[in-house]
């Protein structure tokens, strides 16, 4: 059975208010932060594949939080690389330090999700194979077989098709039809005692230069000027009206 | 000099394409994966040069096989389309590159670009350096128009394809998919049950539009995940977004409140979606979609 390193990133809660102080998201008025959605996925298939997996972060020290809540279901091996703030690395840098990471657990499989749920960008699953010189395959919403060769579900222009691939790969995952698994007291006790391999970009021992673009400014989304509320259905023909002729949408 | 990745849909040219060569300002080189749709983008104005890029490794997608073999080509920025494969060739591109990559663009205004993060619940402006690899969101820039004449060259390159297609599976319907789609109807929880979703579809058909729904009805009634919309869903911008029955929470609102109009029906007068809805009617949808339905026809 393949080790399996799965990519987690700790993020604010889908559900959370997301509040602009000055030009930054205000990290502070996060009620609640999670596990990326479409990481638990990854994590919920890695479990199901079994064997030795390597719950890896990239990010600050709250994300230490996220690390024990993948032991408490089950992942075997957990490593925090250690960046403050990560707005401050481009996607090159991202890559190139989850990828060192993976290498060195030895893992030949990666399991992600397609993307994170608060840059919502995909750009780290297919960035860190590229780095590794794997295959990958993005987008997954099931997944068979195990390292020797993973049949996976992906969108086509035409519908779906099943891809098959081998390790060394990378799968990032869509919404599965398995949501991640619930711990149980044993795992939550187990959990506080594993220990979180910490370490910085340095101490991997990878270069990952300066960053090529930088972060100017987080600003809320331009608000939308009142719209026009109307009462009952018989106003319904008024409003197709206007979207013919105010809106010209129609 | 910009080089566009093409975007395309079976032999022929997605509508993106001509979207990434409007943001490129003229003369932008279009680099067609598997040679598809290339005498489409050498007719668009402000393009100077097609490259057909040829070889076994297009016969079916591979990101890692795509991205090593149009990489070689790219001259200056690098545009690709915000899309599924468009994205995955640009990161892998742009990791092989040693260049950063940013996803899902919505305004460029020379080095300095800007894009929704939070599925839009916030908006970031980023300076970016000549080399960075930008993804575009569809349709967010001017297409260009026609009337160009570019010489279209064809280049046969190999990569190692690291996957292949077993089975392929057709849509289980003819219908529009949410992100592509021009006009999205969607339906929340107040449309009581799945089954009367076929109202939606009937008004769909009416106007060409894609079928969405929320994120609780696609979990509590088993729907497909590919027309939810939200930010566990897709994020869609059409021209007109039809919300019935919807109430609008944070995580749905996130996945559309981009659309350029917003027409919201719901028989709560203080449901959250009339705050970001154009025109709202306070109405059932039993009342509301039969006259949508009279109305739409008597245009």
């Amino acid at each position: 059975m393949a080790d399996i390193a799965v990519l987690l990133k700790q993020v604010p809660d889908t559900n959370a208010k997301i509040v602009v102080s000055g030009d930054r998201v205000d990290e502070g008025a996060v009620n609640k932060w999670s596990m990326s959605p479409y990481d638990e996925y990854a994590l919920e298939a890695a479990l199901a594949q079994g064997g030795s997996i390597t719950a890896i972060t990239c990010g600050p020290d709250r994300a230490k939080k996220m690390l024990t809540d993948a032991a408490a279901v089950g992942a075997t091996n957990l490593m925090h690389i250690v960046v403050d703030d990560l707005t401050t690395l481009d996607s090159n840098q991202v890559a190139s330090i989850l990828a060192a990471a993976v290498e060195k657990t030895g893992a030949s499989v990666v399991f992600c999700g397609k993307q994170a749920a608060d840059t919502n960008a995909g750009s780290t699953g297919p960035g860190v194979a590229e780095k590794l010189g794997s295959g990958c395959v993005t987008m997954v919403s099931e997944l068979s077989g195990d390292s020797s060769g993973f049949l996976a579900l992906r969108p086509s222009a035409t519908g779906m098709e099943r891809v098959s691939v081998s390790a060394p790969c990378v799968i990032a995952f869509d919404k599965m039809g398995t949501e991640l698994r619930r711990p149980n007291v044993k795992g939550i006790m187990m959990a506080k005692k594993k220990a979180i391999e910490t370490m910085s970009v340095e101490d991997l021992g990878v270069d990952i230069g300066s960053a090529s673009v930088t972060l100017d400014n987080q600003s809320p989304p331009a608000e939308k000027p009142a719209g026009q509320k109307f009462e009952g259905a018989e106003s319904v023909s008024t409003v197709v009206g206007k979207l013919r002729e105010e809106a010209k949408v129609i | 000099m910009v080089t566009v990745i093409a975007e395309t849909s079976g032999n022929s040219l997605h509508p993106v394409t001509a979207q990434l060569v409007g943001a490129a300002g003229g003369d932008a080189t279009v680099l067609c994966p598997g040679g598809n749709g290339a005498s489409e983008a050498a007719a668009l104005s402000g393009v100077s040069k097609v490259i057909s890029v040829e070889g076994d490794c297009f016969s079916s997608f591979d990101g890692g096989a795509w991205a090593s073999a149009l990489g070689s080509l790219t001259e200056g920025r690098v545009l690709a389309a915000s899309t599924a494969n468009g994205r995955e060739i640009a990161s892998r591109m742009a990791a092989a590159k040693g260049v950063a990559v940013v996803q899902d663009v919505t305004s460029i205004s020379g080095n300095t670009v800007s894009r929704p993060i939070y599925s839009g619940k916030a908006i970031e402006t980023i300076t970016v350096s000549d080399d960075t690899i930008l993804t575009l969101r569809p349709n967010t820039f001017a297409a260009a128009d026609g009337g160009g004449s570019a010489a279209v060259n064809t280049v046969n390159q190999s990569a190692d394809v690291a996957t292949s297609v077993k089975e392929a599976i057709a849509k289980a319907s003819e219908r529009l998919d949410v992100s592509d789609a021009d006009i999205v109807i969607s339906g929340g929880r107040g449309m009581g049950s799945i089954d009367n979703f076929s109202h939606l579809e009937a008004i769909a058909d009416q106007l060409g539009a894609a079928v969405g729904a929320s994120r609780a009805v696609v979990d509590e009634w088993g729907m497909s995940h590919s027309i939810q919309v939200g930010q566990t869903g897709k994020t869609v911008n059409p021209s007109l977004y039809i919300a019935v029955g919807i109430s609008g929470a944070i995580q749905h609102l996130a996945g559309m409140r981009s659309s350029k109009y917003i027409v919201a029906i719901n028989k709560d007068a203080d449901a959250p979606i009339f705050g970001v809805a154009d025109y709202g009617i306070v109405a059932t949808w039993e009342e509301a979609l039969p006259a949508l339905s009279d109305a739409l026809s008597n245009l």
